[in-house]
């Protein structure tokens, strides 16, 4: 019986092993030796720092690198102060078939591929379209605005595609909230303002951190919609490993873009995850 | 506030408006993507010049070519498909096996592995790409230097496409299927022990019954999320590109309307998914892990 433990043990370890090992860390670490090294000759390398090094002299790259960071954070804010009055009317104010329709109704847009959604944005904002001749024929503008490559185009696209990842996890925070504290804090004479602050944030504070979490993750590495709604004037990092790694071709260089934006996701989901109290194993089994 | 506690008039009619705002938000998109899918010019764009059908039924002789006509297209929605079904079935094989490895196995440093599990969701979609891409060419690389061999399928391609979005689908399969497992109760197996069921036996007609919708489950999720996958295929697709990566590049060049006739082809596709999905045995709890 203790072999045949031992050999099911192995069983299910091999492809766990085999996942985390060959997909997930030897491909890091081929990563990090990347980023450490420069070419010297063909064919010859030594090790080096010159690929954080142009980052740190090269103002496009800090640049590009900040702009991501605080657009993310920014675009995590805004998904947050959205998503939540819906979270409650889902989870607090609609009873029955409707809730549920409403939940689904959530879900549904992110059935289809980011691709498509954005695509939708495009013809919504582009200068040939709708909502520019919408506007022009409002008596607005007196001719179509260009309504794309615009920060805020940006942001709006970033916060479309993540919302979702921010209601979910929402709702399922607010509804283990029980109705009676609420209650009793009212007739103890809070106000809408105080039992939000003293009880709602609180109990949802798990569900919360979660969703930025994920959001701020996802709004980071995105490399779609800031491509594409940002036209050239995106400067989104994910962009630059594109360039450095499929354009020039220059492996080295993107692997240290790489790090430095896995550095950058990893410090603010440990900082987000210190500043709320939780655990990363617990917050990404809620989202 | 809550239901049952009185609510001013103004703040019922303005969580009724946020509540319109918010969805016309999420559909918009939607919608304006369908409904320029039978405009009847070349570019998905206003005025409306009337409904056609072109985008879909086009062929090459009227000048407009549909859909159904566009090789180039249904080739890649193809090569989406025939991912999307390796990604699945292969996430959702090792993400039972790691459910059980979970769920009933103890062994040492048990607590690490299931938190590095977690780790590929974390990790940016770009760089599970760049890392994969540059791992499978060190490979590839040493076996052409060492024994001249040249293994075709390390190189950008479809194989390192399905391994790229294997490397973090399989996390969310594990999750789904865990939370599942994780309220199994085990004496059920312990009766069908000792009434003398073989571990097969018991494996196959109690345990993994129980577990079937989530199986479906993340195998939907794993299906759905390889066929969304962008980021991590755009740096490991080689010749054959999936259809997010092959409507990038149209959307790209200016796209004309047969964009939105494939996306609302998807949309109907995954609306029937859903609809599925949810008419299912009710015992399939949403899973909320995606």
């Amino acid at each position: 019986m203790k072999t045949q433990a031992r050999l099911m043990l192995l069983l299910l370890l091999a492809p766990a092993l085999l996942w985390l090992i060959g997909l997930i860390v030897l491909p890091h670490v081929e990563l990090s030796i990347l980023s450490l090294r420069a070419r010297v000759a063909p064919r010859v390398y030594e090790p080096s720092l010159a690929q954080f090094r142009t980052f740190y002299e090269e103002p496009l790259y800090w640049h590009t690198f900040m702009r991501t960071a605080l657009m993310s954070i920014l675009a995590t804010g805004i998904t947050l102060l959205m998503a939540f009055p819906i979270a409650w009317t889902i989870a607090k104010l609609v009873r029955g078939k409707s809730k549920s329709m409403l939940f689904v109704m959530c879900l549904i847009p992110f059935w289809v591929s980011e691709t498509v959604r954005t695509l939708g944005w495009m013809i919504l904002l582009r200068e040939s379209g709708v909502l520019p001749a919408f506007l022009v024929w409002l008596g607005v503008t007196p001719a179509p605005v260009e309504m794309l490559y615009h920060d805020a185009t940006i942001l709006v696209g970033l916060v479309y595609t993540s919302m979702l990842f921010m209601v979910i996890p929402l709702i399922s925070a607010l509804e283990s909230l029980d109705d009676s504290l609420i209650e009793a804090a009212y007739d103890l004479g809070g106000n809408g303002w105080s039992i939000l602050r003293q009880i709602v944030i609180p109990h949802a504070a798990p569900g919360i951190v979660a969703g930025c979490i994920v959001v701020f993750m996802l709004t980071l590495g995105n490399y779609l919609t800031p491509t594409l709604l940002g036209g050239k004037n995106s400067q989104w990092f994910t962009e630059q490993i594109y360039t450095q790694f499929i354009t020039r071709f220059n492996w080295e260089q993107g692997a240290a873009f790489g790090f430095l934006l896995l550095g950058l996701s990893t410090a603010i989901v440990w900082a987000g995850l210190r500043l709320s109290g939780q655990k990363f194993g617990e917050v990404m089994q809620r989202s | 506030m809550i239901a049952s506690l009185p609510r001013p008039l103004w703040l019922r009619a303005s969580t009724v408006v946020y509540g319109v705002a918010f969805f016309a938000f999420l559909f918009l998109p939607l919608l304006i993507v369908a409904v320029f899918a039978f405009n009847d010019a070349p570019y998905p764009a206003p005025p409306w010049r009337g409904f056609t059908l072109d985008w879909f039924l086009g062929h090459d002789g009227s000048g407009r070519t549909g859909l159904f006509a566009d090789s180039a297209m249904l080739g890649s929605l193809w090569t989406s498909v025939i991912v999307a079904c390796w990604v699945t079935l292969l996430s959702v094989l090792v993400g039972t096996a790691n459910a059980f490895l979970i769920e009933r196995t103890q062994f040492h440093g048990k607590q690490a592995l299931s938190l590095l599990m977690l780790a590929p969701l974390v990790i940016p979609g770009v760089i599970l790409g760049i890392s994969i891409l540059a791992f499978a060419s060190r490979i590839a690389n040493l076996a052409d230097d060492l024994w001249g061999l040249e293994l075709e399928f390390l190189r950008p391609g479809l194989p390192l496409v399905v391994l790229g979005q294997f490397s973090y689908i399989v996390s969310i399969a594990t999750l789904t299927i865990t939370a599942r497992l994780k309220r199994f109760d085990v004496t059920l197996e312990e009766a069908a022990y000792n009434l003398g069921a073989s571990r097969a036996a018991v494996l196959w007609t109690i345990t993994l019954p129980y577990l079937k919708p989530a199986l479906i489950g993340s195998a939907a999720i794993s299906f759905l999320m390889s066929f969304e996958n962008f980021n991590t295929t755009l740096m490991l697709v080689g010749s054959d590109s999936p259809l997010t990566v092959m409507m990038y590049g149209r959307m790209r060049e200016g796209a004309t309307p047969v964009l939105n006739a494939v996306s609302l082809l998807l949309m109907v596709a995954s609306a029937v998914l859903a609809l599925t999905m949810m008419r299912g045995p009710k015992a399939g709890e949403p899973d909320h892990a995606n």
